[in-house]
C-alpha cells in the first residue's frame, strides 16, 4: 500500500463527489419534511454517520476474529484503525443527534429513549478500547486482549440494534424497517447517496490511516537498519498496534 | 426590511450547526494527518543524514521539493 497510490486518489475523488452530490440532493432535491420542515435535513448526515459507525465497529470485530485465528498483527492493526474511525463517527452521531433533538423535541437528550441510550452505551463501551490497549504494556498480550474486546463489543452491536427494534419507541423514529421505511422516493435517493458517500469516506480515511501507520513503521525499521539496535523497532508504551514485536 | 427569519427556513441555525460539527471533525482529522506527515518528513531527513554518515556512503542528494518533482515527472 502506498500513500500516493492511484487507487487511493481515485477513492478520495469518488468520496468527495458522492458526499457532495448526496448533500446537494438532500438540500436541493429532497422535499421538505411535512412534519419537521427544514430541520429534518440533519437526517441525511446523522443517520448515515450512525449506520457507518456501527458497521465499522462490526468490521473491527471481524478483523479481530481474523487476528485471533491467524495471529497476524496486520489484522490487529486493521481492527484498531476501524474502531478508531468508528469512534470519531459515533461522536459525530451523538453531537448531531443532540442538535437535532434540541430542534425537534426541545431537549438535547431524552433518557427514556432506547435508541439514544443504547447508542451512548455502545459509544462509551468503545471509548474504553484505547485505554484498555494502553494499560497493557506487553504488545502480544495487548493485541490479544484488544481482539477479544473487539469481538465481544462487535457482537454486542447487532444484538443491541435488535433489542432497540423490539423495544417501544417513545420519541426517536424508526428509520429502517423490513418494509423499506416510509421515505418518499426523492428523500430515499438523497439518503442512499449520502449513505454511500459516508461509507466511502470511512473506507478512504481507513486506507489513509493504514497507509500512515505502515509508513511510520517502515521509517522506524529503516532508521533501525541505519542507526543500529539503539533505535527500538516499536515506539514506547502505546495504544497503537505495531507490526514488529 | 426583510428579517433573516422571514427569508430563511426555521431552525436553519441547528441544521448549520450539525453540518459544521461534521466539517469540524473532518478538519481536525486533516490537521492531525498533516502533523503526522510533517513528522514523516523529519524522519526521512534524519534517515538521509544517517545514510550520509555511514562509512563508504556516497553523499545522498536531498530530493527536490514536491513542486519540482511533479514538473520533472510531467516531462
Amino acid at each position: 500500500m502506498t500513500l500516493h497510490g492511484s487507487r487511493l486518489r481515485a477513492l478520495s475523488i469518488a468520496t468527495a463527489v458522492t458526499l457532495t452530490a448526496g448533500f446537494a440532493l438532500a438540500f436541493f432535491y429532497a422535499k421538505l419534511d411535512a412534519d419537521q420542515g427544514f430541520v429534518q435535513k440533519i437526517f441525511y448526515l446523522h443517520v448515515p454517520m450512525a449506520i457507518v459507525a456501527l458497521c465499522g465497529f462490526m468490521f473491527g470485530g471481524v478483523m479481530a476474529i481474523q487476528h485471533l485465528r491467524t495471529r497476524d498483527p496486520r489484522y490487529d492493526l486493521r481492527s484498531y484503525v476501524a474502531i478508531h474511525l468508528s469512534l470519531i463517527l459515533a461522536l459525530g452521531t451523538l453531537v448531531t443527534g443532540a442538535i437535532w433533538a434540541r430542534a425537534a423535541w426541545g431537549h438535547w437528550w431524552v433518557w427514556n429513549e432506547p435508541t439514544l441510550v443504547s447508542f451512548l452505551i455502545i459509544f462509551l463501551l468503545y471509548a474504553t478500547y484505547q485505554p484498555l490497549r494502553f494499560s497493557i504494556e506487553d504488545r502480544e498480550r495487548q493485541s490479544r486482549y484488544a481482539s477479544v474486546f473487539a469481538i465481544t463489543a462487535g457482537a454486542f452491536v447487532p444484538l443491541n440494534f435488535l433489542a432497540v427494534r423490539l423495544a417501544q419507541a417513545y420519541t426517536h423514529p424508526r428509520v429502517l424497517s423490513t418494509s423499506g421505511g416510509n421515505l418518499p422516493g426523492d428523500m430515499r435517493l438523497a439518503f442512499l447517496v449520502c449513505l454511500a458517500g459516508m461509507a466511502l469516506l470511512y473506507v478512504t480515511l481507513w486506507k489513509y490511516e493504514m497507509a500512515s501507520k505502515h509508513t511510520s513503521m517502515q521509517l522506524r525499521a529503516l532508521k533501525r537498519k541505519l542507526a543500529g539496535d539503539d533505535v527500538p523497532l516499536a515506539p514506547g508504551r502505546s495504544a497503537a498496534p505495531s507490526l514488529h514485536a | 426590511m426583510l428579517l433573516a427569519s422571514d427569508t430563511l427556513p426555521s431552525h436553519t441555525g441547528y441544521v448549520a450547526a450539525a453540518y459544521l460539527v461534521f466539517v469540524a471533525l473532518l478538519l481536525i482529522y486533516v490537521v492531525i494527518m498533516a502533523f503526522k506527515l510533517a513528522r514523516f518528513e523529519r524522519d526521512a531527513t534524519e534517515l538521509v543524514e544517517l545514510a550520509d554518515r555511514r562509512p563508504g556512503a556516497v553523499e545522498a542528494t536531498p530530493p527536490p521539493p514536491a513542486g519540482e518533482r511533479e514538473q520533472v515527472a510531467a516531462r
